[in-house]
């Protein structure tokens, strides 16, 4: 069994790492590029959103490079991503590709289907093993997330243009090159120290701006047309209401304070609206309230075209706009990859902030000299 | 007589490119509206080359701004010293001429954009999201398509008596409903008054959606020109549109503006001269193998020597 995986983000880090440790051969798919772009359109149906192409392009690419078995979570709706698996596995059938497809549902779905197909990744190996290489993996996702936080913090700072995102594109040449568990870790903790030391520009304050949206179009740069980077060169702070380690957390991991802090930043969503309708979208809402009480400068919802629960989402987001008093600006996302118009409404967005942030500025002061 | 300073606008936008020159009263001396044709740096040599020959003799440029689409490009190619977003440097010219405005509505060639000012300062914007149903190409493709020379397409509205209804919120299903109304047998003009009032009230419930528009409404863009539109949006908003005299160079202006304020501040200019401009001026690109990202980059040249390259994610050939 060699086995592979979808990209989202930085995920590829911690799953390698995970995977090597069970001693199961992987292979990650190269990164999402024109290339990903391109096969997963060629073969996906055209009014399907996004990520469901890039996942297609991935697999072809991954089993271009020897992969025969999938993996990946599912759900069972309510948005089309409960279909993802299903429907991409038939599409590879069809393609003619001999692969297995393991897809993950929740436990509350079909349980005995789910130790099945864990069981078939297992394939006999003991609990000590996989307990031992969950708990080696488990922290790179932390460490991951950590590192790219760190890297949105000196982005927004550096002194000199470009030095972090140079430094971030060398260790991702070299995690290519790391093998199991501890080199990833090493790795990790080599890359921060030299994050750290990247010089910051003295007395300067970002803005700071939300990112909600669609999971997958938030996490994989590529497809978010590399947002965080974007606006971090603009000079602004950008927190990421979704992260691969907030979803570990929050579904894998009993991490039972962020569990309780992430429902009651959905229930602060209950007056917009008061459950879940599939994707993100509730935590959209809730994310965004959580936000402007926390005095973000603005909000970006980030989702790809036609996603059903981000376009309620989007509906509902002028209200909050306006109640709480914070600007809120929409990105769909599809197959574009000319970013011209992208990088205008954001450098308008950042601007038209800092202007109104001077100005309140400027009047406070004057008022607080009368 | 001392010489007289000016300032060049340039907007490179998707339909057409427009440069100004005006002198440090703002008074604008040229005006040049062109389209892009796809061909960004021949349609920029070609106007600078025209321009140059135009200009008072004892003048020298004394700042550059670039605004639109292309405005990286535009920024490379003449040296600029401003280079700015598009809503910034309309809601810049507006602020300047009408100091009063509360409310830009501009439709350009690929973009439609609203941009709400209170107090003198931009605080909200939108600008349509994923279709350009409702933009100046769509406008000048319907008229190519009927025939209608554009600079009459607006006029013709105005004598509807009873304007069809068009989908307005798709640019093929409203060209499919015209089509079937034409096929009807509706007059030419009722079908062009209801596309107006179909891409206004798209433009409303996308781009303006959820924002105050409160008076006095700016209408500036290529798109300004088009009265049946003009008519459609007071008659939809229940209030008078300006349309201000330079409406359809008012990013240029913008910028030009900008850049004077930019100029005074740094004391010098950045521009390359239009000697260098009559250089021959490639532009290639190609696809960085250095690791899987695999980014298209591209390279700017004026004779053998690189001014600008962009579109790499990490730095290594000096853009991002």
């Amino acid at each position: 069994m060699v086995l592979t995986f979808p990209h989202m983000g930085k995920m590829y880090i911690p799953a390698k790492a995970f995977f090597e440790e069970m001693g199961i051969e992987t292979v990650s798919p190269p990164p999402v590029t024109k290339r990903t772009l391109e096969l997963g359109t060629k073969y996906s149906p055209e009014l399907v959103c996004l990520p469901f192409k890039i996942n297609l392009g991935n697999y072809i690419e991954s089993i271009e490079n020897g992969a025969d078995t999938i993996i990946i979570t599912g759900s069972c709706g309510p948005c089309r991503f409960g279909l993802y698996g299903i429907v991409q596995k038939e599409i590879l059938k069809e393609l003619g590709y001999d692969i297995d497809i393991l897809i993950l549902d929740p436990p509350r779905e079909d349980f005995p289907k789910l130790m099945e197909n864990l069981r078939r990744l297992g394939e006999g190996k003991d609990f000590k093993t996989v307990s031992r290489a969950s708990r080696k993996a488990a922290p790179i996702v932390m460490m991951c997330d950590s590192l790219y936080e760190l890297g949105i913090y000196k982005r927004a700072r550096e002194e000199v243009k470009g030095d972090t995102d140079r430094l971030l594109n060398q260790f991702e040449m070299s995690i290519r090159h790391t093998h199991g568990a501890d080199g990833v870790i090493k790795l990790l903790k080599e890359y921060k120290r030299r994050l750290r030391a990247i010089p910051e520009k003295k007395d300067y304050e970002p803005l700071n701006i939300g990112l909600v949206g669609e999971i997958y179009t938030l996490i994989e740069p590529y497809v978010n047309l590399h947002v965080e980077q974007k606006l971090g060169l603009l000079g602004a702070h950008v927190d990421r209401s979704i992260s691969v380690s907030w979803w570990v957390r929050t579904h894998l991991l009993p991490d039972i304070p962020l569990r309780i802090k992430e429902k009651l930043i959905l229930r602060r969503a209950s007056s917009y609206l008061g459950l879940c309708i599939g994707g993100h979208a509730w935590q959209t809402i809730g994310h965004s309230i959580n936000y402007a009480r926390g005095g973000y400068d603005g909000i970006i919802q980030i989702m790809p075209f036609a996603c059903m629960p981000e376009v309620v989402a989007q509906s509902i987001l002028p209200s909050i706009s306006h109640e709480k008093n914070i600007p809120i600006m929409t990105l769909t996302v599809d197959e574009l990859t000319g970013d011209g118009g992208y990088n205008t409404r954001l450098e308008a967005f950042i601007e038209t902030i800092r202007q109104q942030k001077s100005e309140n500025r400027r009047k406070e002061k004057s008022y607080g000299r009368v | 007589m001392g010489e007289c300073k000016l300032y060049l606008g340039v907007d490179v936008g998707s339909v057409s490119t427009n440069i100004i020159v005006m002198d440090s009263d703002l008074k604008v001396l040229e005006k040049h509206y062109i389209r892009t044709q796809g061909r960004p740096i021949q349609i920029l040599k070609k106007s600078f080359k025209e321009l140059s020959g135009n200009l008072p003799l004892n003048s020298r440029i004394a700042g550059v701004g670039c605004t639109g689409s292309g405005r990286e490009l535009a920024g490379a190619i003449t040296g600029a010293d401003v280079i700015k977003n598009e809503i910034t440097a309309h809601g810049i010219a507006t602020l300047t001429f009408l100091p009063d405005t509360k409310t830009v509505i501009e439709i350009g060639g690929q973009d439609s954009k609203i941009i709400i000012i209170r107090d003198g300062i931009i605080t909200d914007f939108a600008m349509n999201t994923v279709c350009a149903a409702g933009t100046g190409s769509f406008i000048d493709r319907q008229a190519s398509r009927l025939n209608i020379p554009i600079e009459e397409f607006g006029e013709l509205a105005e004598f509807s008596k009873a304007p069809v209804r068009i989908a307005g919120r798709c640019a093929v299903f409203a060209e499919s409903d015209m089509i079937h109304k034409q096929q009807m047998g509706h007059g030419v003009e009722d079908i062009v008054k209801g596309l107006c009032v179909a891409l206004v009230r798209n433009y409303l419930n996308n781009v303006g959606k959820g924002k105050e528009i409160l008076p006095r409404v700016v209408f500036q863009g290529g798109v300004a020109a088009n009265k049946g539109i003009k008519n459609a949006f007071e008659d939809m908003l229940e209030t008078n549109i300006t349309v201000p005299e330079h409406y359809d160079v008012m990013g240029a202006l913008g910028a030009a503006i900008l850049a004077k304020k930019e100029t005074d501040r740094a004391g010098c200019t950045k521009f390359r001269g239009f000697d260098s401009l009559e250089e021959d001026f490639t532009s290639t690109s190609f696809e960085c193998d250095g690791c899987p990202n695999m980014c298209e980059v591209v390279e700017i040249k004026v004779g053998n020597q690189v001014v600008a390259r962009w579109g790499d994610r990490c730095g290594k050939w000096g853009g991002s």
